[in-house]
């Protein structure tokens, strides 16, 4: 088995389990404040994280190119209301429009 | 006057049913985005639907696939697919008593246990609702995503080969905007902000010295410590 296959399956398998011990375990389990303090975060931290490294990372260096200006338009959709859909194609057109006309990598 | 003589259940289970179809649709095309980067970043066209079907919670599967395309260890990538998928056992905890399945249907309720389903059958808890609103909302929101996010993947996937450079259309700036739109609602005091950002600083700062997706994963760290924070000031607060 190549090694994308093992992380593709196992990955899918653990996702999965992770959420069948939501319905499954018993409640005293994770309804503790702590737990579900860290749970809140834990999101917020690794989502924030990827959002950074999805836009300015090239394997292990850091570039600016047209990933930015539609991360940017993205936040002044996100920032106007709008839905996901929309904040994701303004995102798409403004990286695509920078480098069609030569703004950006 | 027809539409008053419809009773208020059947009004409510259409609006319900529509607004699941149209969850789905927004998430469909965030999927055609998932499957051309799925390809893109060397995965097959069956892996990256084996990702849809089965592991089928979008933010790990950007999470494994990115880390997969930078170049990163495997165990970097299962480990930050699984961390990101962990809110979905909190999701499980509030939904299985609306719920209230076994056996197959709670295996199947678990696979449409994500943001969206959940975020939509929250929306139909609370005064003036019925549990049946509850229920409907979180099944039609899941089979609805779990549908057109498993066609948008393979639209996207097989359609990577077709368009050449994803890029030329800016798919790579789409998913950094997926993300963040992800994150957005849950950025609601300080310390929400405060680990973002931090956690965005250190992402980036740690890029130039470690292997693609470990820098991520320590962010996990940050979390941890707003956590022990939080409940710290929530006992101060009862103390006083």
């Amino acid at each position: 088995m190549t090694p994308i296959w093992t992380a593709v399956i196992l990955g899918s398998l653990l996702c999965y389990a992770i959420k069948l011990a939501g319905h499954s375990v018993p409640h005293r389990f994770l309804d503790q404040p702590l737990v579900m303090s860290v749970s809140d975060y834990l999101p917020i931290a690794l989502l924030s994280a990827l959002v950074a490294v999805q836009t300015f990372a090239v394997g292990m260096h850091l570039v600016v190119d047209a990933r930015l200006a539609g991360l940017l338009a993205a936040i002044v959709a996100l920032a106007l209301r709008a839905p996901f859909l929309v904040v994701v194609l303004v995102a798409a057109g403004t990286a695509a429009a920078f480098r069609a006309l030569g703004w950006a990598a | 006057m027809t539409s008053s003589h419809v009773p208020a259940w059947e009004q409510e289970r259409r609006a319900i049913v529509v607004n699941a179809i149209g969850v789905g649709l927004a998430t469909a095309a965030y999927g055609i985005s998932f499957g051309a980067f799925a390809v893109s970043g060397g995965l097959s066209v069956l892996q990256a639907q084996i990702l849809s079907v089965v592991m089928f919670t979008g933010g790990s599967q950007f999470a494994l696939v990115g880390v997969i395309a930078a170049g990163g260890a495997m165990s970097s990538a299962v480990a930050t697919a699984s961390l990101l998928g962990l809110r979905n056992a909190f999701y499980g905890l509030s939904m299985s008593p609306v719920l209230s399945v076994t056996g197959a249907r709670r295996a199947v309720a678990a696979q449409l246990t994500i943001d969206e389903s959940t975020a939509m059958a929250v929306g139909r808890s609370g005064p003036g609702e019925t549990v049946r609103a509850e229920r409907l909302a979180f099944w039609a929101t899941g089979l609805s995503v779990f549908v057109l996010w498993n066609l948008a993947t393979l639209a996207g996937s097989l359609g990577a080969g077709l368009i050449g450079d994803p890029r030329t259309y800016g798919l790579d700036a789409a998913i950094g905007a997926g993300l963040l739109a992800l994150v957005w609602p849950r950025l609601v005091d300080r310390r929400s902000v405060g680990v973002a950002v931090v956690s965005a600083a250190v992402a980036l700062a740690l890029t130039p010295v470690l292997q693609p997706g470990v820098p991520v994963l320590l962010t996990s760290v940050v979390a941890v410590v707003a956590g022990v924070s939080a409940v710290r000031d929530r006992a101060r607060r009862g103390a006083s």
